[in-house]
């Protein structure tokens, strides 16, 4: 579904993305951990071009998209071509960024009707169906503002949904959120992982990607150091830098539960 | 002090030339009507350029503006008056000062237009973007339907400031208030009157105006809702339009 194929990217000299290749299956949920500056995020955004890649081929559906080499010409994808792969390649933010003079109903119908040409009337079927599914059937003529961030969080996604998209990623989409917030999106892009949606999720929520994903995958200093099924990489880490990073999370875990107790 | 100031004041013919001093208040209103029907698309325009794509667009857009800007606006209605006839291009009085205060005025809208587009957080490019807008779409649907929130106050005030702008083109002869004053009081010589009454013309037109533009501030303010009623002040009934005619191009 999609395949990164050593992908490189440097900031000026400062060198994020290292020979980084991964596949993702349909229906897979991948989970993307590492600390901060790891360039997971980065990663993330190249997938759907929101960063562009410096070398490497990035696949989807087994096509190579936005810029690629064939019979050793560089082929670089149209905005036409590029606007219609991020209609089918959803993505959510950390800081939601639903648009704030649409209602909720709105922000969901905005991109179908105008980008896919659906009627107001089907988009608005969608939209209605969609927040039922992410449970806020009741907020369908609310504001952003009124909401809560989990609740803005869960328009976000049902909004990513209403393009009926084949994958979606995931960018850090908790880290923003009230602790007491997080569950009810982490819950809601579990049912989605058990519907089939294929998903790659950039996490700090390693109970999430213990639990719900089909595999991990550990990113440092801008490579992928590791990734396996989850049990296997969370149980038995092979490389010394990923052991570092889950003690570390763990600790920090325990002091901060030492801490509320 | 106070009797001084009403001795001054000679209300002798006042009844006789007020009605000239309220047509001139009639063309300063027109000229502020007529500049801002132009200055609101134009300036909009313009600030589109300069945040567009297209090179030469940015290039244009940006002399422009810095020129209009960077001269007075007497020297640009005496070039369009006095200069331009050379050439054989002729205006009567009020269409020069039109045209000299529509130039004027769309650059200076251009800059609250591009700074009210500026203001809007990154995040909704993105989130445009994601859904796989195009960019006019993302400028139509996303970006200007904020921005217009953010700059409907400063082109509320812009619009009080270009109707006692529209004074200077007294220069080109169009009989506006204050030429209108200068005619009357070179014949009378109560220039204390007539200017006073004059001032009191411009206050009666501009302070509710500003208390206006100040309420719609607030409203502005609260939320990011989107406001109920389009606002009934010429400057942001046309803003909107300008809005959605440029954008449906």
């Amino acid at each position: 579904m999609i395949r990164l194929d050593c992908i490189n990217k440097h900031y000026g000299a400062h060198h994020v993305l290292k020979d980084v290749s991964l596949t993702v299956d349909k229906a897979e949920v991948v989970c993307v951990i590492g600390p901060s500056g790891s360039g997971k995020s980065t990663m993330l955004r190249c997938i759907n071009n929101m960063e562009e890649i410096g070398s490497g081929t990035i696949s989807i559906d087994g096509q190579p998209v936005y810029r690629y080499e064939r019979d050793g010409k560089l082929v670089v994808d149209s905005e036409k071509q590029i606007e219609a792969i991020r209609a089918k390649v959803g993505m959510v933010f950390q800081s939601f960024n639903l648009f704030p003079h649409l209602t909720v109903t709105e922000n969901i119908t905005v991109a179908p009707i105008h980008v896919l040409g659906r009627s107001r009337g089907e988009a608005t079927d969608i939209a209605l169906a969609l927040l039922e599914k992410v449970g806020l059937a009741q907020k369908a003529q609310a504001y952003p503002h009124e909401l809560s961030g989990g609740q803005q969080q869960r328009v976000a996604i049902a909004r990513a949904l209403a393009m009926r998209p084949k994958a979606i990623l995931f960018d850090e989409v908790t880290s923003a959120l009230d602790p007491e917030l997080v569950g009810e999106v982490l819950r809601v892009m579990r049912a989605l992982a058990d519907d089939g949606m294929t998903m790659v999720v950039v996490t700090h929520e390693m109970g999430f990607a213990r639990e719900v994903s089909d595999r991990v995958v550990f990113m440092a200093d801008g490579r992928i150091v590791e990734s396996g099924k989850p049990h296997e990489l969370f149980s038995a880490p092979q490389q010394e830098r990923t052991r570092d990073f889950l003690r570390s999370v763990l600790e920090r875990n325990k002091e901060m539960s030492a801490a509320s107790r | 002090m106070l009797t001084t100031f009403i001795n001054l004041f000679n209300f002798e013919g006042v009844g006789d030339y007020f009605p000239d001093l309220m047509r001139g208040a009639a063309i300063s209103l027109q000229l502020t009507f007529c500049v801002m029907l132009i200055a609101l698309p134009l300036g909009l325009l313009l600030a589109l350029a300069k945040i567009g794509r297209s090179r030469i667009l940015r290039i244009a857009a940006s002399f422009y503006i810095e020129v209009v800007r960077g001269t007075p606006c007497l020297l640009q209605l005496f070039y369009i008056y006095f200069v331009l006839p050379a050439f054989g291009i002729r205006f009567d009085p009020f269409m020069a000062g039109v045209i000299g205060l529509s130039i004027n005025y769309s650059a200076y809208l251009a800059e609250v237009y591009r700074a009210g587009i500026a203001a809007i957080p990154h995040g909704q490019v993105e989130a445009a973007k994601a859904l796989g807008m195009s960019r006019r779409k993302m400028l139509r649907l996303i970006i200007l339907p904020q921005a217009i929130r953010v700059v409907v106050p400063p082109l509320g005030n812009y619009c009080i400031s270009l109707f006692k702008d529209t004074s200077l083109v007294s220069i080109v002869t169009v009989r506006e208030l204050i030429f209108t004053g200068q005619i009357i009081s070179s014949t009378n010589f109560q220039y204390f009157t007539v200017f006073t009454i004059i001032g009191a013309i411009y206050l009666f037109f501009s302070y509710p105006a500003a208390l206006f533009v100040r309420y719609l501030e607030k409203r502005m303010a609260i939320g990011a809702r989107r406001p109920a009623i389009v606002p009934t002040d010429v400057a942001p009934v046309a803003a909107t339009e300008a809005v959605e005619g440029a954008s449906k191009s």
